[in-house]
């Protein structure tokens, strides 16, 4: 439950229309389709075509439901609600229509369901299942259409496809990029392209996942896993600072895939190439996995009753200087935050800047040129904005690298520091003379909030377990301020949270269990 | 007149009056012959005078729905502030008719008269005829009777003095049967493929443009001017079948008769003396068998429903069909109707436009069953299929393209059913045991 | 084989270039979309190239401000538009069901055996003809129909076609 409510705008209240949908009375505004009412009523009305961020195409014919004192079925997508229509999904006439519908679309279907991605997830195998023929009447043989690279990330498997044009309005209304059209007629149709334009553009990844059957195939992921064996954890794409709302899909604890996940306050039903198939890092098998502390010459694995005494005894007294990577939680943010301030001392953070890319369709949904999920959070959080990632380190300071990419630091910038801190995934070669490494989780194995561009915050969760002892960022950095008797040990993203919401204002009133789905902006934010 | 036949002394013809007669082709050939005085006169009327007269009329749309015109026209609301399009359906493709073809052809005048009152009538400036691209020749004397009639300051900014503004556009087709039903039509217009759209919102809300549109045939608005000339009465009293449907109307016939063409008859008229009188009846030495009487898309009728028939709206409706668009293709004994019918099916297979799953698929399933069947490989069973096909293709879609495939295979079936069991019980070629023998 | 094949392989011309352009121009005003000009485009290309290549679909996009992808949709839906070369002289034959019955069949048999094409939409070996089956051209009291290039040649019965491909030069 949020705390606080949304603010509620001056917009006038649309009419409210009441009707029934399967003898469940419900309330809707004025101009809404039969299908996105049967929702709200908690009726799935069978479709394909008929996507909520598309147009309405309406040939499908999926959705035909009964409409009391109507002549013919009613295709659900592209009727509107009317006051006090009674409307039947599960009548014998609406599903001997369906059921012809599914018959029509299975007749040239190759039925390859055991080689087909899509399997498990795909909603021509799931109505069918629900409401279609148990046989196919179909003499003749199957029309047969080879399969297409349309370039980018996407494959096409021509005869799988029941010309739902799903793919064809979102590169033409959404991307503004028509590279996809129907071509030829009747039978013949099939999704076509100009040759030699190719799928390229930026957020056409998307045509895979708006395609509801196995027609569009993601190249990146094909034949990795089949549906059922990936696990989906909900969170935010760290690629950039739009904090697209994604699913991270694991198999036995590797991510297989990235997909979006609807978020209409930020990018609808959408996410770009780039944040799609920028994953294999999460996998990454040169990971740290156990506290190491200096001994001599070397770095010796260690363990945490260890180690993070060690990583407060280098602190301890001294100045800090926190190079901070802007894909850290808000709540790892907070408390190195907090460190900073208990030992004197500044901490920066450093965006890798790339072209932006937005998506014409959608407003304010972009592949930003700010590449860092959470640069706005580092912001509010006191952090310095700089160029290069250690202008402000100064001679003598304790440099407490937080997963900070400093591969372009130099080896007189590396000599300044007394001593070096790091908390990290990784250990890069010239971080080997830090004093004590403390191994964390990366974004995807821990759980915490990110503050996008427009100021809203947005909670991820865990997709996958850290390797060896690596734990979480924020729980590592809040045992160090503990250790130095500046703060307490926190054992929750939400605990960490909650302290922060007390202690900074742009986050005063927010709850974590409060955030949802859609996230909420901090106070004073732009959107 | 029954061109390319004699005038028959039974016909009343009053579109088809100069067909044949290449003077009428010219502007001055029209003008001699009465042309534009409709329109003339329809210009000192106001749009809502118009309307009213062709209410009055009881003109109802030719192309084959039959919906009244001056109603249809109504729906256009004068000043509401947006540009109102006329457009003109010269994209006859029905199988069967060819009677749009004769109009432009012999009487082009006559159509650019009638979309400029349209236009009028309607609160359009601009009106579109849409000619399909085969009809080379019909396309040629329309551009040259548009050119004349701009020429002649009929059409343009001040068409014929009055100061109204009437631009009647020639847009050729391309080859697509689907671009005749309205909303397609208004698509291919636009520059895009030839998809029906979903109704609502109707033409008259958001037609080509996304303006108000009024979708006419061009023998609808061929007769327009002749109505305003000689008036509501006269042509509501030219039916043997008033009020519910009048005047006179353009019937192409073709097929096994002997002497096919255009005739044209006031509604009412007897169906068995239309064919058997006018059109001479059946080749000599057979007889016939079966009659489609308004396209394609309508049912085949037996020749016993064929000879029962009023020709009007409601007389072919009451003999299991339609008037349809007025094509009607006569079968005779020598026809084999499962191979027609299977060559009907194959024509909407290849026409749908394959956005409806029903259509796309259902329309090219019942081809390659209703061809199996010809051949001689069918089975009972396929005909419960087909049956059963042709009942999800019904009024499930967005438009009746698929609707029009099921027609005649469902028709063809329950009325020559034996026809299609003696290829079914035909002994079947098996190549081994042909081998063996 | 044919000049128009090898079309092909040579650099791409424009059409809408010159007279060409100023048509196209002049249509503009008539539509209140560019878009909506996309089918007299074609034609004009149709005129002047005898087929609609991939590049000349290139080039109407780009003239009309549109994808290719989008033009390519556009022509694959109207079966007008040849999307390979066709011989000097296309012959399109009505067969559906109206003509059918008048023994349309028969009509594309003599053409076939007459020009030498071995199949339909496959252009004789000399380049002259490409023989099709169209659906309803129109004109069904005027049985069989049949369309070469530009005109209609109405009532075509097997015995004529001899007679009618003479008169082709």
């Amino acid at each position: 439950m949020a705390t606080t409510a949304e603010p509620t705008t001056a917009v006038a209240q649309p009419k409210m229309v009441n009707l029934t949908i399967e003898g469940r009375p419900v309330s809707v505004p004025e101009g809404m389709s039969l299908l996105e009412a049967g929702k709200r009523a908690g009726v799935l009305i069978p479709h394909y075509c008929y996507h909520p961020g598309l147009s309405i195409a309406g040939n499908c014919r999926m959705c035909l439901v009964e409409v009391e004192k109507a002549a013919k079925l009613a295709p659900s997508c592209a009727t509107a609600v009317a006051e006090g229509q009674v409307v039947h999904v599960y009548t014998e006439k609406a599903l001997e229509a369906r059921k012809g519908v599914l018959e029509m679309l299975l007749i040239n279907h190759p039925l390859d369901c055991p080689i087909c991605d899509k399997s498990g997830e795909c909603e021509l195998q799931d109505f069918t299942y629900q409401e279609g023929p148990a046989k196919s009447r179909l003499r003749d043989p199957k029309r047969f259409s080879p399969i297409e690279d349309f370039g980018g990330d996407v494959l096409y498997t021509t005869s799988r496809c029941i010309l739902c044009t799903r793919c064809v309005r979102f590169m033409d209304e959404i991307a503004q990029d028509t590279v996809l059209n129907v071509s030829a007629r009747g039978d013949r149709a099939v999704i076509g392209k100009y040759e030699g334009k190719e799928l390229t553009h930026a957020w056409a990844g998307n045509v895979i996942d708006v395609c509801p059957v196995g027609a569009l195939l993601s190249k990146d992921s094909l034949n990795k896993a089949r549906s059922w064996e990936l696990d989906h954890a909900p969170s935010i794409c760290p690629g950039c600072s739009q904090g697209c709302n994604i699913s991270i899909d694991t198999r036995d604890n590797t991510v297989i895939r990235l997909r979006p996940r609807p978020n209409d306050d930020v990018n609808k039903y959408f996410m770009c190439d780039i944040g799609r198939l920028d994953y294999r890092w999460i996998n990454r098998q040169d990971r740290i996995e156990v506290p190491l502390v200096r001994r001599g010459e070397s770095l010796a694995a260690s363990d945490w009753d260890v180690a993070i005494p060690a990583a407060a005894a280098l602190l301890d007294g001294k100045r800090v200087f926190v190079a901070a990577s802007p894909n850290l939680s808000n709540e790892t943010l907070h408390l190195l935050a907090k460190l900073v301030a208990s030992a004197g001392g500044s901490g920066a953070y450093t965006v890798r800047i790339g072209p932006e890319a937005p998506l014409p369709g959608v407003k304010d949904l972009s592949l930003r040129a700010d590449r860092a999920a959470n640069g706005a959070g580092a912001e509010i959080l006191g952090f310095k904005r700089t160029a290069s990632p250690l202008d402000g380190l100064a001679k003598g300071d304790v440099l407490v690298v937080a997963d900070a990419d400093l591969s372009t630091a130099t080896v007189d910038q590396l000599a300044l520091p007394g001593a070096i801190l790091v908390i990290g995934t990784t250990l890069p070669e010239n971080l080997r003379t830090a004093s004590v490494v403390l191994p964390i989780a990366n974004y995807a194995e821990e759980e915490g909030t990110f503050t996008n561009l427009r100021g809203r915050v947005q909670r991820f969760s865990q997709a996958k377990a850290a390797p060896g002892m690596a734990r979480p960022s924020w729980w590592v950095v809040g045992d160090v301020l503990a250790a130095l008797g500046k703060g307490e040990a926190y054992y929750l993203a939400s605990e960490v949270f909650s302290a922060m919401a007390g202690e900074v204002s742009a986050f005063s009133g927010m709850n974590y269990d409060g955030l949802g789905m859609r996230g909420m902006v901090v106070n004073g934010g732009a959107s | 007149m029954g061109y390319p036949q004699p005038s028959h002394e039974r016909e009343t013809p009053v579109l088809s009056k100069y067909f044949g007669d290449r003077d009428a082709t010219s502007l001055d050939g029209w003008r001699k012959r009465g042309g534009y005085e409709g329109l003339r006169k329809a210009l000192s009327m106001t749009p809502a005078e118009i309307v009213d007269i062709v209410k009055a009329s009881g003109l109802r749309g030719r192309g084959g729905a039959g919906f009244p015109t001056g109603i249809k026209w109504s729906f256009m609301k004068p000043g509401d502030g947006k540009p109102h399009y006329l457009c003109c359906n010269a994209d006859e493709s029905e199988p069967g008719t060819f009677k749009d073809r004769e109009i432009m052809r012999w009487t082009p005048h006559a159509l650019v008269e009638g979309c400029a009152l349209g236009a009028y009538a309607i609160g359009a400036e601009t009106a579109y005829v849409y000619i399909r691209g085969e009809f080379t020749e019909p396309l040629a004397r329309m551009r040259q009777a548009v050119r004349e009639a701009y020429d002649a300051g009929i059409l343009g900014t001040n068409s014929m003095g009055t100061g109204k503004r009437i631009d009647v556009i020639i847009h050729k087709g391309a080859g697509a049967y689907i671009c005749g039903e309205e909303t397609a039509m208004m698509n291919s217009i636009e520059g895009r493929r030839g998809n029906p759209r979903i109704k609502p919102p109707f033409p008259a809300v958001s037609g080509v443009f996304a303006q108000p549109t009024t979708i006419n045939n061009v023998e609808t608005l061929a007769a327009v001017p002749h109505i305003l000339v000689q008036g509501a009465d006269w042509y509501k009293a030219m039916s043997l079948s008033s009020p519910k449907s009048t005047g006179s109307k353009l019937f192409s016939v073709c097929g096994n008769i002997a002497r096919p063409g255009n005739y044209e008859v006031t509604l009412g008229f007897p169906f068995k003396d239309f064919l058997y009188d006018l059109c001479g009846g059946p080749l000599p030495g057979r007889t016939l068998k079966a009659v489609v009487p308004g396209g394609i898309s309508v049912p085949i009728q037996t020749m016993e429903e064929a000879e029962a028939s009023k020709m009007d709206y409601e007389g072919f409706i009451e003999q299991g069909s339609m008037l349809g668009s007025g094509g009607v293709i006569v079968f005779d004994d020598q026809q084999n109707m499962v191979k027609q019918i299977a060559r009907a099916a194959r024509f909407f297979a290849h026409e749908s436009c394959g956005q409806c799953t029903q259509c796309r698929e259902g329309t090219a399933w019942t081809t390659r069953i209703m061809e199996r069947i010809r051949d001689g490989e069918g089975t009972h069973e396929d005909l419960d299929t087909l049956f059963s096909i042709a009942d999800n293709m019904t009024a499930t879609t967005i438009c009746v393209l698929s609707d029009s495939c099921a027609v005649p295979v469902m028709s063809g079936i329950r009325k020559f059913r034996s026809e299609f069991e003696a290829l079914i019980k035909k002994p079947k070629f098996h190549p081994v045991t042909a081998a063996v023998a | 084989m044919t000049a128009a094949i090898h079309e092909h392989e040579t650099p791409y011309q424009p059409v809408f270039v010159g007279d060409r352009r100023k048509e196209l121009d002049a249509l503009f005003p008539l539509y209140p979309t560019k878009m909506a000009c996309i089918l007299p485009a074609l034609w004009m290309v149709q005129e002047d190239r005898g087929w609609v290549s991939d590049a000349a679909m290139a080039e109407v996009a780009q003239v009309l401000e549109l994808t290719a992808a989008y033009v390519k949709g556009v022509v694959t839906f109207y079966t007008m538009y040849n999307q390979h070369p066709v011989g000097k002289y296309l012959i399109q034959v009505c067969t559906t069901t109206p003509c059918n019955i008048c023994g349309a069949e028969d009509v594309v048999s003599a053409f076939m055996e007459h020009t030498g094409c071995t199949d339909l939409g496959i252009t004789s070996a000399d380049g002259r003809f490409t023989i099709i089956e169209v659906e309803c051209l129109g004109a069904c009291g005027f049985a069989t129909p049949v369309m070469i290039n530009e005109d209609v040649v109405e009532s075509v019965t097997a015995a004529r076609v001899p007679a009618i491909l003479a008169g082709l030069k």
